[in-house]
């Protein structure tokens, strides 16, 4: 079905990355620009602001990644053009001139010795250039492999592991055949099948990376758990769905990266890969701040699996579902995007799973909503490392 | 009608794929590494997407999944027994 020559309709961005999303967002800096953005998004038909709780009195290791979000958000190939709004001039500067660097339009404003008004004024007619600029953009063909594409399962069961997961894997190995940038992660979500993820590193360099990664993650639980985590992870909706340990969850979800993909290399959070392949991002296994950190890190689709049911959206990369669970899809229909529950009656094998995953992804890349774009789920949730100064 | 999903042959485990199983009945599995069927009585009532006991458990043993060790038994389980967290527990943190 896929090959090296197999293109979609995508957007051409200025840096020469593909996205398939022309959206203009309103990115505030910190929490209290929050209001001035909505404000402009408001005003402004066409534009997304995206409200956030953070970006105060950060420092060291925190604020670098809450920088490297804000600004890998604005740097994505799904958004056309940024309007930033801060409280101070310094640090929105700091986020407009990392997003400028990728050559898209990019607007700073700051709110102080301005207030609101006069802030969401200026802010506004910027804004509505930009949106304008960008409603001329057209879609042009570009090559699928061209898509960077990030995974990550959300509310699973034991469906999961031997359906939806499989069958992103399946899709994957396809992706990986053709040259694609791919991405997973959740670190604690691999505790019980860390051995088996070591052994598909490409190089030993590359699984001491993974290992520290995953080795430094299991120190973090230890040094603050108050139980064996039974209550956290898995979570109560993993149990419901028949989860009972942690060991048995790792193994479904590492079903995701296939049969034939190797690991290529890692990232830190929100860290842009540097060729393709597949990537380990060390990150929470929480659905909003991984795929939070796939959009930051420039991944422009991502397949979701889910068991029980995870609603996950984000505002600018787009989440395909996909569930083998029937109860799930019949009582949740409108938030799957593709049905692959027929897996566990033998109706269809894995490779047709993976090539109907990839079909939906396709569809989804030349423009079709995906059921979380049309409920409008757009959580933006930033990984915080520690407390504020 | 497929009833349960075995990973591989081996595995301590088998996955209830559909609604309404009641004590007493018997199931249909598929083991899907191997590609075979397999039949088993339940002893009991076991909601959709949990496990099975494939085999007779002591106290304090492994159970195997995907070919994997996934915990430690906290009781003995019965062969055709609903196994989750009242008698498995994760052998991590």
């Amino acid at each position: 079905m896929l090959s090296k020559k197999s293109t979609i309709l995508g957007y051409r961005r200025e840096n020469g990355r593909v996205g398939i999303r022309n959206h203009v967002i309103i990115l505030p800096v910190d929490d209290i620009s929050n209001a001035a953005c909505e404000a402009v998004a408001n005003n402004i038909k066409g534009t997304m602001a995206l409200p956030h709780p953070y970006g105060r009195l950060q420092f060291g290791a925190d604020l670098d990644l809450h920088f490297r979000t804000l600004i890998g958000t604005g740097a994505n190939p799904n958004v056309a053009a940024v309007v930033v709004i801060g409280i101070e001039e310094g640090w929105t500067k700091l986020i407009v001139d990392g997003i400028a660097k990728t050559g898209k339009p990019v607007v700073g404003l700051s709110i102080e010795l301005h207030g609101d008004h006069d802030t969401i004024m200026r802010a506004s007619k910027a804004a509505r250039e930009l949106v304008q600029w960008a409603s001329e953009k057209q879609r042009e063909a570009c090559p699928v492999s061209e898509l960077w594409v990030s995974t990550k399962c959300g509310e699973s069961d034991t469906t999961s592991g031997c359906g939806s997961n499989p069958t992103v894997g399946n899709a994957f190995d396809k992706l990986y055949g053709i040259g694609s940038t791919l991405c997973f992660g959740e670190t604690t979500e691999i505790t019980g099948g860390e051995q088996l993820v070591a052994a598909r590193c490409r190089t030993p360099k590359v699984k001491k990376q993974f290992m520290d990664m995953f080795n430094r993650y299991q120190d973090l639980v230890n040094r603050n758990k108050t139980s064996d985590l039974s209550d956290s992870q898995p979570t109560k909706g993993n149990i419901a769905g028949g989860l009972t340990t942690i060991e048995e969850k790792a193994l479904g979800n590492i079903q995701k990266i296939g049969k034939k993909c190797m690991v290529d290399g890692v990232l830190d959070k929100a860290e842009t890969p540097t060729g393709p392949g597949l990537w380990f991002m060390d990150s929470s296994s929480a659905a909003a701040e991984m795929v939070t950190l796939c959009a930051a890190s420039g991944f422009v689709a991502h397949l979701f699996p889910t068991g029980q049911g995870n609603i996950i959206g984000n505002p600018i990369l787009p989440v395909i579902k996909l569930c083998a669970n029937p109860r799930t899809v019949r009582t949740m229909g409108e938030h799957v995007d593709v049905d692959v529950s027929g897996l566990l009656q033998r109706d269809m094998n894995l490779d047709q799973a993976g090539d109907k995953l990839l079909e939906c992804m396709l569809r989804t890349a030349n423009g079709r909503l995906t059921a979380a774009e049309a409920l409008g789920h757009r959580e933006f949730v930033l990984t915080r490392l520690y407390e504020s100064a | 009608m497929i009833q349960f999903l075995v990973h591989e042959d081996g595995d301590s485990v088998g996955t209830i794929v559909v609604e309404g199983i009641k004590a007493g009945d018997t199931l249909t599995g598929w083991v899907m590494e191997q590609d075979k069927t397999v039949t088993i009585k339940t002893l009991n009532a076991i909601p959709i997407g949990h496990k099975i006991a494939l085999k007779a458990l002591k106290n304090n043993g492994t159970i195997i999944k995907y070919g994997v060790d996934i915990g430690r038994t906290i009781a003995p389980i019965k062969l055709g027994e609903y196994v989750h967290v009242h008698n498995v527990k994760t052998k991590r943190w």
